[in-house]
C-alpha cells in the first residue's frame, strides 16, 4: 500500500538555512548540509529544498550547494528556487537532484512546465503554490512581486496539471511559521480540483497537526520546516502518532517510538525508571549494510 | 568486500548523481558516470538510470550510438545490467508513452500507462511495498513488504516469468523484473534510504558471486 508522505522542507537564503515567518520575517537556522543529514536519518520521507534567494538574485540555482547536499541525502530530494530553463533541471538532475519545484517560472506562463514534462516526465515536476487568504478568499500570492494575484489556487492547480505537473506543493502564506496547524479547508479544496498528488504545507506545530491532515483532506503528502527543524525526534515521533492513528507511512528508521507517551502537544515524555535500567542491559546490533 | 568497476550510463535523461552517491555510500570507489563505450565495455556492472520521457529517454541513447554498446556489453560481454524506472522500461519493446520510439526489447514486455480508478492519483509517486519471494539476487538483503520509493506515470506489462516483485496501486505493478543478468527496478533504489542501499548491495553481491 502507498504510504502518506513526511516531509521535511528547507528554506535556504543566501546559503543558510532559515526559518520563515509568514513569508516576511526569516531567521537564521544553520548549514544545509548539516540539516538535509539530520533530516534523512530521522525518518524523512522526502526532502525539499527550497532557495528563496535564487529568483531575486537571478544566477540561476546554487548548483555547488546542492550537489554538496546530494550526498548526505538518501530519500528523494526535490530542488527550487531560481530555475528557468530546461538546462537548469538537467543539471540540477545530474548533480543529485531528483525532481524540481517550480514556482515563479511557470506563474505567469506554462511554457516551461509543458517543455519539462516532454523531457523529464510530470513525474519529474512539482508545482509550488502560495495561496493567501484575504477576507475568507483564497488567491495566489506572487512572492517577487510580494502581491496576491486575483486567481484561485484552485484554478492555478487545474491549470498547471493540465500543462504537465506531477505534484502540487501547496503552502499557506498565511499559516507558514504560525504553528497553528495546516489550512485543512485549502487543501481540501485543492485535492478536490486536480487528480495529482498535493504536497500540502505551512502551519504545522505538532505531530497531531499531521493526522488531521491526513485524516480530513486528500493530501498525499504533508510538509513543514520549523517543527521537524526546532523540535527533538519530531519526525519520528510525527509518524508512531500517524501508525497508532491508523494511517500508514513508511518506518525505516531503528527508533519508532510506537510504545512512546508525548503531552498534549506531542512531545516525548520520559520513560518510567525502571525501564531505562532494563536499557542498561540490553544489547543493540546495528546493521552494517 | 568485493569493489567492482560499476558505470552509471550518462544519457542525459537520469538522475545519475544520485544513483553514484548511493553506490559510494555503500563504499564502491570505482564508480563512473560515463558514456564512453570504453568505459561500458570494462565495467563488471552497468546501471541504466532513467527520469524523463520514455521516448525521449529512447532517443538520447540512440543517438549517442550507446544501443549497439549496450547490447555489446550485456549480450556479447555478459556484463550484468540494472535498469531503473525508466531505465527499467527502456528494456520493454515499446511504451504507450512514446510509440515512435521502440524501447530495447531485451525482456518480452510493454510500458502502459497507469490508469487506477479514483482516490489513486497518477503519478505514483511516494513510498510503497514491494513483495517478492526472492533470495539469491537483488532483494536477498531486503525483507519481503519492505518500503520503496517510486515516481512513475507508465508501468511494465509482461509476463509472470519475468516478474521479480510487484507492488500494489490499486492494481498490482510490476515492481522488479528479471532475465538472467538483465535487471530492472520501478522504484528508485538510490532514493529509498536503507532499503536501496540493501539492494544495491544485494545486486553486487549476486553479481560479483560473493
Amino acid at each position: 500500500m502507498l504510504k502518506k508522505r513526511v516531509i521535511a522542507t528547507v528554506l535556504v537564503q543566501a546559503g543558510q538555512v532559515v526559518q520563515s515567518i509568514g513569508f516576511k520575517s526569516y531567521l537564521p537556522v544553520g548549514r544545509p548540509e548539516v540539516s538535509v543529514e539530520f533530516l534523512n536519518d530521522w525518518g524523512a520521507d522526502e526532502i525539499i529544498v527550497l532557495d528563496i534567494s535564487a529568483t531575486s538574485r537571478g544566477s540561476g540555482p546554487d548548483l555547488e550547494m546542492i550537489k554538496r547536499l546530494a550526498t548526505k541525502c538518501s530519500v528523494p530530494l526535490t530542488v527550487g528556487g531560481g530555475i528557468s530553463s530546461i538546462r537548469d533541471i538537467h543539471s540540477l538532475l545530474r548533480i543529485g537532484a531528483d525532481k524540481v519545484c517550480l514556482n515563479q517560472s511557470i506563474l505567469k506562463s506554462t511554457r516551461l512546465l509543458e517543455q519539462a514534462s516532454e523531457v523529464f516526465g510530470a513525474q519529474c515536476l512539482v508545482a509550488s503554490i502560495d495561496a493567501l487568504a484575504i477576507d475568507d478568499v483564497y488567491g495566489v500570492f506572487d512572492y517577487k512581486a510580494n502581491q496576491s494575484l486575483k486567481i484561485a489556487p484552485t484554478a492555478l492547480a487545474q491549470t498547471f496539471e493540465h500543462h504537465g505537473a506531477g505534484e502540487i506543493y501547496l503552502n499557506s502564506v498565511s499559516r507558514d511559521g504560525s504553528e497553528k496547524g495546516f489550512d485543512l479547508e485549502l487543501i481540501d479544496k485543492v485535492c478536490q480540483a486536480v487528480g495529482l498528488p498535493v504536497i500540502a504545507c505551512g502551519g504545522a506545530g505538532s505531530p497531531s497537526h499531521f493526522v488531521d491532515v491526513f485524516s480530513h483532506t486528500g493530501a498525499k503528502a504533508a510538509a513543514a520546516g520549523n517543527f521537524f527543524h526546532f523540535s527533538e525526534h519530531s519526525i519520528t515521533v510525527t509518524k508512531s502518532m500517524l501508525r497508532n492513528k491508523g494511517i500508514q507511512v513508511r518506518s525505516d528508521t531503528p527508533a519508532t517510538y510506537l510504545d512512546a507517551t508525548s503531552d498534549e502537544r506531542g512531545r516525548l515524555l520520559k520513560k518510567p525508571e525502571p525501564f531505562l535500567e532494563e536499557l542498561l542491559f540490553s544489547r543493540i546490533e546495528k546493521e552494517v549494510i | 568486500m568485493k569493489n567492482p568497476k560499476i558505470t552509471v550510463v550518462e544519457y542525459g535523461a537520469g538522475n545519475t548523481g544520485s544513483v553514484s552517491n548511493a553506490f559510494s555510500r555503500l563504499g564502491y570507489s570505482r564508480v563512473k558516470v560515463t558514456s564512453q563505450p570504453e568505459e561500458l565495455l570494462d565495467s563488471q556492472l552497468v546501471v541504466l538510470p532513467g527520469v524523463g520521457c520514455f521516448g525521449e529517454c529512447a532517443s538520447n541513447l540512440r543517438s549517442r550510438g550507446l544501443e549497439p554498446v549496450l547490447r555489446q556489453a550485456v549480450f556479447d560481454g555478459g556484463i550484468p545490467i540494472l535498469g531503473i524506472c525508466v531505465g527499467m522500461q527502456l528494456l520493454a519493446e515499446c511504451s504507450e508513452e512514446s510509440e515512435a520510439h521502440p524501447g530495447l526489447g531485451w525482456i518480452p514486455g510493454s510500458v502502459r500507462k497507469l490508469s487506477p480508478k479514483e482516490g489513486f492519483p497518477v503519478p505514483h509517486v511516494g513510498w510503497n511495498a514491494v513483495h517478492h519471494n526472492d533470495t539469491s539476487t537483488i532483494f536477498s538483503r531486503v525483507p519481503d513488504d519492505s518500503d520503496f520509493y517510486f515516481d512513475h506515470n507508465y508501468a511494465f506489462n509482461c509476463d509472470s516469468k519475468f516478474v521479480l516483485a510487484t507492488a500494489s496501486y490499486e492494481v498490482d505493478i510490476v515492481a522488479a523484473i528479471r532475465s538472467e543478468h538483465i535487471f530492472g527496478v520501478q522504484f528508485h533504489p538510490e532514493k529509498s534510504h536503507h532499503n536501496g542501499l540493501r539492494l544495491f548491495r544485494g545486486l553486487v553481491e549476486a553479481v560479483t558471486n560473493c
